[in-house]
Parts: structure tokens; sequence; C-alpha cells
């Protein structure tokens, strides 16, 4: 009787721990992010001030841009919509304060994934999703055709920001000494280049395109071809979250699989309509369970082609009329390096 | 209860400084709570770490292996270098501008209280950027440099003095033309018998002036080279702009102080200095200015002091001070934030308490002595 007694014990405890187990497995994925996002209806994403390419607001007073784009495709994959996002724009100075203390959920402001914000600063890097390194522009009238030549050349800088430790260390590198003059906002500093305070403007080489669509003459200024670093631009959230992180990441994989797979913002319907592909139909979310193993609905990836559209289609609209080529942004098929992990 | 106020008082006040520390303690457990949930480290070690970065503008020498600690102490004496000169300039342009302002003549008169009103309704931000991109920017380029007397250039990168460079034993030289300079006025009094030596002193600074000259090597004048001027000592703009912006803006509030100042002085005061056959200016400059000054003394800290944090507006144009250099590069740099912020603060606190006790020692010493 005992033994019996013993071993129905033993039987239901194991089943219990089982059921438990499973009953853990099949619950939702739990991120305290995504959790506060989902209650608050809207989410708060920390982007640039404004820099045309990445982030400005049109004449509307929309915003526009490819990290605002990252913005409404992750606000889509959460909450169904791409319009529940409240833009907090942050100056390179406050950007990472921002994101620690909570006052944002994601931080997508063409900031540079360093080795010591990954781990001084606690934060976790997200998707990289612009490829770059620091450009230098000058006055055409200077004649100056490489970096190198630029021995005594006084250039215009943004601080808080990792350009200026580049800009020393490509000195020392080449045995040439470029002065710095070290602004806190572009317009500023802008104005100074614009104005011959100094000879040129440096940054990473999607905003020097920026830059020089904001001189009064484009024409009158020239990017030098040397790229004196590597800036590897992204996205970063705080530590602590790792399936939120997640979330972000694979938001930029779903825009850069829909390029890979050829669906664009116009033809996304009528692929869902007549997809046989199997890979399509599971990016698409009309098999397997992927939105459901990040923590959202399977609809996510297709809604994020539909209202955003793929990266190409965005690198296009936004860098497009700044005549940055594609280069390092391509696809990994077409020579670029930007590409989506497997949907498995 | 504790019947005896004097008991009552004491008690009150160890409540009270247990409730501060309390408070304190509070915050600083929540400060390490805080850093313990990010996976964050307190702790000023990373002062020792090479800088590696470049200052633009800089008093005493800097390379890019000096430490935090020394931008520390560059950026700092930035900060003072444009402060000084502002408060000079705010205190002779307020005076100016208050006696203006009390002048007999209307246009004198309503030139200054225009000048005040317009002013002191702006925001100090921009002001300092009208004086950078409005004023400063509207210069020529190097290559077509304004040439002024004596070899001084003056463009958009700033004003270029030729630079004095001493010979290889011109030092000794130097120090001994200093030295003759400063004794002028000790000798001055002295007496040979009972003759003052009076201004045959003179002659120490006219020998100094010939040491000086002999321990010149050559004049380095500035010159374009490449693209830039070399050679020769830049003012840069930004330091100039700064200075100007927080200068005219803080002349606004002390030409205020100034007039309110003199207007308090009893009319008995004017009356006496014109029976006496004063002039109007000896009647300004040595009977009512003099008695304003002890009214005008703890006005004016405050106004210095504000000329002293809106140094920090430097980092909106460039100009590398504590605030821009600091909280900017550094704070990026490192990611010490809290430190970086505590170090700034601590030093703008130090700084202004020094500069209000300097003020307290100056007003106490013009203060009419009661008896």
């Amino acid at each position: 009787m005992h033994r019996v007694m013993r071993l129905t014990t033993c039987c239901a405890v194991v089943v219990g721990m089982l059921g438990f187990a499973a009953g853990s497995w099949a619950q939702e994925v739990k991120s305290p992010t995504i959790d506060a996002i989902k209650k608050r209806g809207e989410l708060i994403c920390g982007v640039d001030t404004g820099i045309p390419g990445f982030a400005f607001q049109d004449s509307a007073g929309k915003w526009q841009g490819l990290d605002i784009a990252y913005c409404r495709a992750i606000a889509t994959a959460v909450l169904g919509s791409v319009d529940k996002v409240k833009y907090i724009g942050t100056t390179a100075k406050v950007r990472f304060s921002v994101l620690q203390s909570g006052e944002i959920d994601v931080l997508i402001r063409d900031s540079t994934l360093t080795l010591t914000r990954n781990t001084e600063l606690g934060l976790a890097h997200g998707a990289l999703n612009f490829f770059t390194g620091e450009a230098f522009m000058v006055k055409k009238s200077l004649n100056v055709a490489h970096a190198t030549e630029l021995n005594g050349a006084t250039i215009c800088v943004l601080t808080g920001t990792t350009l200026e430790l580049n800009i020393a260390d490509y000195g020392r590198a080449n045995n040439i000494k470029i002065n710095t003059l070290l602004f806190e906002r572009p317009e500023e500093a802008f104005a100074a280049a614009e104005a011959g305070r100094c000879d040129g403007y440096t940054d990473d080489g999607g905003s020097v395109a920026a830059a020089r669509s904001s001189m009064k003459n484009p024409k009158d200024w020239v990017i030098l071809p040397e790229l004196i670093s590597r800036e590897f631009l992204g996205s970063y959230t705080r530590q602590g979250d790792e399936r939120w992180n997640i979330l972000v990441r694979w938001v930029h994989y779903a825009m850069l699989e829909a390029e890979v797979l050829g669906i664009t913002q116009a033809n996304v319907d009528e692929i869902k309509k007549s997809a046989t592909n199997p890979e399509v139909r599971g990016f698409l979310g009309l098999e397997e369970n992927f939105g459901k193993k990040l923590g959202v609905d399977n609809d996510w990836a297709y809604r994020i082609v539909k209202e955003v559209g793929n990266y190409g289609e965005n690198y296009e609209k936004y860098f497009g009329p700044l005549e940055l080529p594609r280069g390092w942004n391509n696809l990994y098929t077409k020579g670029g390096l930007q590409y989506p992990l497997p949907w498995r | 209860m504790v019947r005896r106020p004097s008991r009552r008082a004491y008690i009150g006040q160890w409540v009270l400084l247990a409730g501060v520390v309390a408070f304190g303690w509070l915050l600083a457990d929540m400060v390490a709570g805080n850093y313990a949930r990010k996976n964050l480290h307190f702790g000023f070690g990373f002062l020792g770490d090479q800088a590696r970065f470049d200052i633009p503008f800089h008093l005493i020498s800097w390379n890019l292996f000096d430490t935090y600690a020394r931008t520390l102490l560059i950026s700092f004496l930035n900060t003072i270098l444009v402060a000084a000169i502002a408060i000079v300039l705010a205190t002779l342009l307020g005076l100016f501008v208050g006696i203006m302002r009390l002048s007999p003549n209307w246009l004198a008169r309503n030139v200054a209280l225009c000048f005040i009103e317009f002013v002191r309704n702006t925001p100090l931000l921009v002001q300092i950027i009208f004086w950078y991109v409005g004023v400063m920017q509207t210069l020529p380029s190097p290559r077509q440099s304004i040439e002024l007397p004596g070899g001084v250039l003056l463009n958009i990168r700033g004003l270029y003095v030729p630079d004095v460079v001493m010979s290889a034993d011109g030092s000794t030289l130097w120090w001994l033309a200093l030295g003759a300079a400063a004794a002028t006025p000790l000798v001055w009094v002295l007496r040979v018998g009972s003759e003052r030596i009076g201004w045959r002193a003179l002659l120490l600074p006219v020998i100094g002036l010939g040491l000086f000259s002999a321990s010149i090597d050559h004049i380095d004048f500035p010159a374009l080279k490449g693209f830039n001027l070399t050679g020769g000592t830049q003012v840069p703009p930004e330091l100039a702009a700064l200075s100007l912006g927080l200068a005219t803006y803080a002349s606004a509030f002390i030409a205020e102080i100034v007039r309110g100042s003199i207007e308090a002085i009893p009319k008995g005061q004017h009356e006496a200095a014109l029976a006496l056959g004063l002039k109007g200016w000896q009647r300004l400059f040595l009977v009512i200015l003099p008695q304003a000054l002890r009214i005008m003394v703890p006005q004016m800290t405050s106004q210095y002091l504000n000329i002293i944090k809106g140094s920090s507006l430097g980092a909106a144009i460039a100009y590398p001070e504590l605030f821009s250099i600091f909280t900017g590069t550094v704070l990026n740099q490192t990611g010490k934030e809290v430190e970086t912020i505590a170090i700034v603060a601590a030093v703008f606190v130090t700084f202004n308490l020094l500069a209000s006790m300097l003020m307290n020692w100056y007003n106490r010493r013009v203060a009419l002595v009661e008896r």
C-alpha cells in the first residue's frame, strides 16, 4: 500500500513537472518592454533630431527617413499600426542616457555600434541597418582629392560622437594634423562650414551626403573617396530584455528578407494570394509560426512590407535623393554586406 | 514635550540634519541601485586614461596622449578665460551704458534705454549665435585677411597676432626685465637720505625694455600656408563671439544696477559736490560713484556668477569649454555620465563660490565701517 502511494506521488510529481514545463513552453514570450508597449498602445522611438536620409520632418511635420521606417515597422509588428509611434528627437550627447533611463523603448538614431557602448554603457546592439564609414566633405575650390592631403586643415565635427577619436587616430596614422572644431548641433556646424570657418565637414558617409544636400550650393562641395573608419550604424536596446532585442533585430531581417524574396510594398498582396514558394509562404505567415515565436502575430512581416516596404525600397526613397549609392548596403547577393539570417 | 525653546530648536535642528542625511543616503542608494541594475560601475578611475582626441583651443600644452584629468584642466582654463574676459568687458560696458542712461542728453539717454531693453529681453543663446554666425562669420576667408597694423591679421578663422620668439638663453633676461618692471613702484617710494627716488625709478622699466628687446630672437609673423595661417598666436572667433555675447548680455543688467545705485545716492551729495565747485565728471567719479559702488557690489556678484554659468553655452558655437568638452566628448568616450556631470557641477560650484567669496571680501572692504 505504502509503495503504491509513493509510486503514485512520484508519478504525479513528474507529470506535474512536465505539465508545468509544457505550460511554460506554450506560454507567450516574456518581455517587459513588449508588455509595456502593448499596455501603453504606443512605441516610443528615440531618433535623430533631424538629418536628411535617417530622420527628418517633412514640410507637413511628419517624420521621414530610414530610421523612422524602422520605428514604424516595429510598431506595426507589435501593435498592428505604423502610426502608433511617439518619436523623441535626441542629440548625440543625451541619446544613450535617454535609453538607459527607460524614456524610450528603442534607440534608432544612426548610432555606431561599438564595444564601449556595448559594455560600459550597458546597452545591447539591435539591428545593424547601415554600413558606412567616416567621410570628409570639403569645398571643391580647395582642390583636395584625398583625405591624406588635409594636413593643417580645419574640419567641423559634431561632439559626443565616435568621429573625434577617428580623426585623431587617422592623423596619427598618416602623420598629418587635422584641426577640429567641435559643435553640439549640426545646424551651427553646417553654418560654420558654409561660411568658411572650417575647410570641411566630417561625419558618417550617409550624414555627409545629407550635409552636402543641405548646403546652399551642393555642387560646390566634394566628398573625398576615403572612409577613415568603420561606422556601422544600428539600433540599441537596454540590456536585460533579450526578447525585445531579438524582435528589433528580426524586424530588420524581415525588411531584408522581403527584398531577397522580391516582395515589395506594391506586389505583397498579389504574392500573398498566389504564393506557392514555401519560403514566401513562411515569411508572410501562411505557414509556420515565425511571428508567434518572436512574441507577435504571424501577419507581422506581411504588415511590415505592406505598410513600410522592404529595405531596398526604403533606401531608395531616403538616400536616392541624396545621390548616395548603396555600396556596402546592397544585399549580399549583389556584392553588399546586408543579409537576413535564415528564416528557419 | 520639550518646554524650553532653546532645547526645542536644538532638537529640531538635529532632526532636520538627520532628515537631510537620510535623503542623501537614499539618493546615493538609488543611484547605486540603478548602476547595478544597468551593469555599470561607478568610479573616477577613468580620469587617468588617455583621452586621444584633439582639443581645438588650449592655453597650456596638449597632446593626444594626455589624460582625461588634463582635459578637465584645459577646458576649465578655457572657461575661466572666457568668463574673465566677459566679466571685465561687461563691467566696463555696463558702467558706460548705466551712466548714459542718466545723461541729461535726450539721445544718449534713449539710446542706452533701447540697448538695455533690447539686450535684456532676448535669450542669451540667441545673442551668442548671432555674434558667431551673424558677425564673426561675415569676416573674409584666410586668403583675403584684413591686415591690421603691426602684422596682425583678421579673418574668419580668428585674429592672428605675431608671436615674440625668445632666443635660447633669453629667458633669464626676460625674467630680469619683468623683475625690473615689477620693482619700479617699490623703488619709487624708497628714499635716499631724505629725498625720494621718485621719477628716477622710471630708469628701471627703460632698462627692462632694453633687456627684453635683447632677449628677442625674432618675431614670428602669421602667414598663409596651406589651408590656414601659420605662425603667430590665433585668437579663435569662438572665444570672441562667446565673450562678446556674454558681456553684452550681462552689461544690460549691470547698466540697470549702476543706474539704480547712482539714483540711490541722496540728492544732497550732488548738491554738496556742486557747492564745492566740482565739474560734472568730477562729481560723478569722485563723489557719486565711490558711494554707489557700495550698493552695486552685492548685485554685481550675482551678475558675475551668471556670466560664469552662461559660459557653458559655448558648446553651441564650438568653444571648447568645460561643459562642451567634459560632458560632451569625455562623457561620450567614457560613458561615465554621473561621474562627468558630478565633476562639472562640482567645478562650477567651487569656482562660483570662490568668485562670490572674492566679491564678498571686496564688499566688506568698500562697505561703510559702522561703529
